[in-house]
């Protein structure tokens, strides 16, 4: 899996609230992903383009267990990379086949509107803009398939575990 | 080289003999719990089987009793799955409601050196019983619900020793305020608590700093065992179980002294406990709409005792609304039966039932537009307790008592001398 993308910036210790707030978290699916941002960078989520790249800063995705990575992906992201990612924000990434790279470094060697290169199988990540290659932390062979397969829904219902989405 | 407790538990779970960080482990699940937004329409999926429903525990706590049309919905959906596979340790709405890490507590659920899992990021909560506990994604309570396993990966980990003994008016919450504004996330790290100064804290007060590693984005979270916390848990559960120690050579990233006699009642700014803290005299003299003392964090029978001492014969400032949410309703009967609760309300607090309530910013104390509100909860992220223009202020339930009764941000040691 590889993405190629001008990326958007974000500073430290982006929490889950900013990026599925209270108010969204009990909406359909379908409607959640209007409301990222929504409290820091109200309008973001109309300049977005599918196929975009999220760069964070360190502690990305601090906060609750709500599928705040869904709505990333549901607006259309490729990825996102990330100094450091918070544990259960990574889980949720990975359960809803959005894939997430740390890297550290990753925060200073990109500006806004950049274009990244990014492997999720081998945690390569380039600015294309600068000319820089930096070196994520390795992901799990077997998390990264996980992803690829459409995360953990999909490989239940395949199995007959879970009902079919209505 | 020997273990840290995390790492030996994860060892033992996943059937290996050592495990180090940066392995990626497959381990047995204990205990399950699910929790009501668990079934919200946006996030459930109908499960076809169970590994074993003697594993699972299903607790209604974020909307509990049903704030809209969609939570009792939620709850609905809840109920129908306990009885399609006869789950006996169910807490709906009534005399066994509470918050989930609070009930796990109260019922000794977590079980030293096991794993427990659910979809709430506070359930490293029952790191205070040894146990590896934490939150994990819908998906991966759904999977382990069915299949009994589930996947981590080994952190480094980060040892605190407690020395010291708290001072009047200073709380393990201030502890928690000053760790996360002196060194920040711990986002790939586990956290250790040990050291001689954990004798002198109660459970409750032992479960703050468990719950509060949420906030600190830690791995796992847990303490070593004492006999203080086995004796809590046999106690309350019958079931067996092994503690786990660490091992005396285990790594640490690093190993941090706490004195816990030294330290002194902080708050949080507005938005973000990270590298946030001050003395609270920093915020003193700010004007406040909402006083809140609950959650999973703070809404045991010490935290309601400490605001109850300090509200004794006193009254809530009329511009303030004080809003105190015990963690269960065993909590709660508790409290009442203490003569904590008629303390409370006399002096004007409102008590609500035991939930989530107000700190999720769910029901029972929403925040509007511009207000200021001083919380001892979880957290203080912009928008977490209602409207995003609202400053929500952490500190301890001494400080948050303190500062209903001033209308605005007090030092608790004003009240507490």
């Amino acid at each position: 899996m590889k993405f190629k993308a001008r990326v958007w910036k974000f500073g430290d210790n982006i929490n889950t609230d900013l990026i599925l707030p209270i108010q969204a978290f009990y909406l359909p699916a379908a409607e959640q992903p209007k409301y990222v941002f929504h409290a820091n960078r109200p309008g973001w989520v109309d300049q977005v383009k599918p196929g975009d790249i999220i760069i964070g800063g360190k502690n990305f995705g601090m906060g609750s267990s709500r599928p705040a990575a869904r709505s990333l992906k549901n607006l259309g992201l490729a990825c996102l990379v990330a100094p450091s990612i918070n544990g259960l924000f990574f889980r949720n990434c990975v359960n809803f086949a959005f894939p997430a790279v740390e890297c550290p470094g990753v925060d200073e060697a990109f500006e806004e509107g950049d274009v990244a290169e990014v492997d999720f199988e081998s945690s390569a990540v380039k600015n294309l803009t600068r000319g820089k290659t930096l070196a994520g932390r390795t992901i799990p062979p077997r998390l990264v398939e996980l992803v690829k397969a459409g995360g953990i829904y999909p490989l239940l219902e395949k199995e007959g575990l879970i009902a079919p989405r209505t | 080289m020997g273990m840290t407790i995390a790492e030996k538990i994860l060892a033992k779970k996943s059937g290996q003999k050592k495990v180090a960080p940066g392995d990626l482990v497959t381990v047995e699940v204990d205990t399950v719990v699910m929790i009501d937004n668990s079934f919200i329409a946006s996030r459930w999926r109908e499960i076809q089987k169970v590994r074993d429903p003697a594993r699972i525990i299903v607790v209604f706590d974020h909307r509990a009793p049903a704030s809209t049309e969609d939570a009792a919905a939620a709850h609905r959906t809840g109920r129908r799955f306990v009885e399609k596979f006869a789950i006996k340790r169910f807490h709906d709405v009534g005399y066994d409601q509470g918050i989930s890490h609070q009930l796990v507590a109260d019922h000794g659920y977590a079980l030293p050196g096991t794993i427990l899992v659910c979809s709430d990021s506070h359930t490293c909560s029952g790191g205070v019983f040894n146990c590896i506990a934490r939150g994990v994604g819908e998906p991966d309570v759904v999977y382990s619900a069915i299949k009994g396993q589930t996947w981590f990966r080994v952190g480094d980990t980060v040892r605190y020793e407690l020395g010291g003994k708290l001072s009047l008016a200073v709380t393990t919450k201030d502890a928690f305020l000053q760790i996360a504004g002196k060194h920040g996330d711990h986002a790939t790290q586990n956290i250790e608590w040990g050291g001689p100064g954990v004798a002198g804290l109660s459970i409750a007060a032992r479960k703050t700093l468990t719950t509060m590693s949420a906030e600190l984005s830690a791995e796992f979270s847990t303490f070593e065992p004492d006999a203080v916390m086995l004796e809590w848990v046999r106690a309350r559960n019958p079931a067996p179980f092994e503690p786990v120690y660490p091992d005396k050579d285990a790594r640490y990233l690093e190993t941090r002294k706490v004195d816990l006699g030294a330290l002194e009642p902080l708050v949080a700014f507005p938005d973000t406990v990270i590298e946030n803290s001050r003395p609270v005299a920093a915020a003193a003299g700010t004007r406040i709409d909402q006083a809140f003392i609950g959650s999973c964090a703070n809404g045991t029978m010490d935290d309601l005792e400490l605001a109850a001492r300090i509200l004794r014969g006193k009254r809530v400032a009329p511009t303030v609304r004080l809003i105190v949410t015990p963690g269960s309703q065993n909590v709660f009967r508790e409290a009442a039966r203490a003569g904590i609760v008629s303390t409370l309300v006399e002096a004007g607090a409102v008590v609500t039932p035991a939930t989530c309530g107000a700190c999720g910013g769910g029901h029972l104390g929403i925040l509007g537009p511009g207000e200021t509100c001083i919380t001892a909860s979880t957290r203080n992220f912009k928008g977490r307790m209602g409207d995003s223009s609202a400053k929500i202020y952490m500190g301890s339930p001494a400080t948050v008592a303190a500062s209903a009764i001033r209308g605005v941000i007090t030092d608790p040691r004003e009240f507490l001398h």
